[in-house]
């Protein structure tokens, strides 16, 4: 119970360290989403609305990458910006920027796959209707994208929780260094194996309460637009 | 001497299949410019496939469609036309951005935009739901906004696939308001319908179709007072037509 209130008091007293990892944490993984979403969702849409030799097998290597392992997304992104890596040259390797790589790279297919099958269910809908007002098939996709906006918004959260989860890939791209990469799921395993306890339960408490709080300010979000009805 | 009608669009043995299954057979029509036609038959007789075929939302697998258009028109016959369907689709926008949104895919400015959508809400009594989410509007008036959205853009033709399928009457009157109105305003109607009573109130010449085939065409007053042709006499009459009824046999099915 102790360990309890000494993450509360860390919390209420805005212990710095802890505002450090909670700040790198969101930068991380807010960038990570934004990327992740400018390519996912096109990808997404497109894979819905148009036909091309490979489609079938790219919905279902998207669908698969869904459950992508983070440690292998992390190895690969580290064997790419290593030293001895094709973009060793960048000097990326332990960077916050190497973390943003590889959240990106495991949000995509998530984003991607999600956006597929709401643009998906809102082509069989609108296809008519859209062919015979003459809209191109960018239009089109513009306007699936736009209509769909509350909907698609699922797929970003679902993106966002699962770049902020993640422990694997960041832990081996970004080292885990104090005060330069250290963000809040791999301090809470460096502090747990440490014992510190209070400074591991309140990242945790901070993790679940923002994960909340995005969460339910993007279902009233959706709430009051499907009130609404726009 | 008699003025011969101008030629709108001709339909040269069409035929449409799918799934090894011949839906529209062998048929052929030329609409003409001015009057309202009107598609009838029974369900299932092929009314919203030609439809859709004539608006080119589908491609008959033998036979071709050609538009008589004027020469410097003829390299996009698509914006010539416009087609409301049963169910109308609203997008997730306000009625009048649903207007102003098909006018947009015409490349029409937005102050030009603007000044035809707030005409043709008004023509169509929408004015006063301008702000409103399409999608919260009646499914009368949603239909009504689809006509709306469809005039705004001047189309030569309008096709219609059963505007009132789901309507009760008032709405239905309504409708046929605004449909009268869009071809009063120099737009070609072509419509399907199943409701013989709404085919006489506008029909100004009679396609009647049934399972896939044309089987009598002409102006309304000639087939209304007594269609040639047995099927038609049936449909008229209220009979079913049944698709294992003897006589179809003789349709060669």
């Amino acid at each position: 119970m102790n360990v309890f209130f000494d993450a509360i008091s860390l919390l209420i007293s805005a212990d710095n360290d802890l505002l450090m990892i909670v700040g790198l944490s969101l930068w991380v993984s807010l960038v990570a989403v934004l990327v992740a979403t400018l390519i996912g969702m096109p990808l997404g849409a497109a894979t819905a609305l148009y036909k091309f030799p490979g489609r079938k097998v790219l919905v279902v290597i998207l669908n698969a990458l869904m459950g992508l392992p983070p440690v292998v997304v992390g190895l690969l992104v580290y064997m790419l910006l290593s030293r001895s890596g094709p973009f060793g040259v960048l000097g990326l390797l332990f960077s916050p920027t190497a973390m943003i790589i590889a959240q990106t790279i495991l949000v995509i297919p998530i984003i991607a796959a999600l956006s597929r099958q709401i643009i998906d269910d809102l082509w069989v809908e609108y296809a008519e209707q859209l062919i015979s007002l003459g809209a191109s098939p960018t239009r089109r996709m513009m306007t699936l994208l736009w209509d769909g906006r509350f909907s698609l918004l699922t797929a970003v959260l679902a993106g966002f929780g699962r770049a902020t989860a993640e422990v694997g890939a960041v832990m081996i791209v970004g080292g885990n260094i104090d005060h330069a990469t250290r963000v809040m799921t791999t301090s809470i395993t460096l502090e747990v194996s440490r014992g510190n306890l209070a400074l591991a339960l309140g990242l945790g408490i901070v993790l679940i309460t923002l994960s909340l709080s995005i969460n339910a300010a993007a279902f009233l979000v959706k709430e009051a637009a499907e009130n609404r009805q726009v | 001497m008699i003025a011969q009608p101008i030629l709108l669009l001709s339909l040269n043995s069409i035929c449409f299949k799918a799934s090894g299954k011949q839906l529209i057979k062998e048929l052929s029509y030329q609409f003409k410019v001015g009057p309202r036609s009107i598609i009838i038959g029974p369900n299932g007789a092929g009314k919203s496939l030609l439809l859709k075929l004539c608006h080119r939302l589908l491609e008959p697998s033998q036979g071709h469609i050609q538009w008589h258009v004027e020469a410097e028109n003829k390299s996009n016959t698509a914006f010539h036309q416009a087609m409301v369907f049963q169910r109308p689709v609203m997008l997730r926008r306000t009625v009048s951005a649903n207007v102003e949104y098909a006018l947009s895919l015409r490349g029409i400015n937005k102050a030009q935009r603007r000044a035809r959508t707030e005409e043709v809400l008004g023509l169509t009594g929408l004015n006063h739901l301008a702000r409103f989410s399409a999608r919260v509007l009646s499914f009368g008036e949603q239909q009504k906004l689809a006509l709306a959205r469809a005039w705004a853009l001047r189309p030569k033709v309008l096709f219609l696939d059963e505007p009132t399928a789901s309507l009760d009457p008032t709405a239905t009157y309504e409708i046929e308001k605004v449909i009268n109105a869009i071809h009063d305003s120099g737009t070609q109607i072509i419509m399907t319908t199943h409701d013989l009573p709404q085919a006489q109130r506008l029909a100004d010449e009679v396609l009647f179709i049934h399972r896939g085939r044309l089987l009598e065409s002409g102006p309304a007053t000639t087939f209304f007072a007594g269609p040639t042709n047995q099927f038609a006499q049936a449909f008229l009459k209220g009979d079913l037509l049944m698709w294992d009824r003897p006589e179809t046999k003789m349709l060669g099915d």
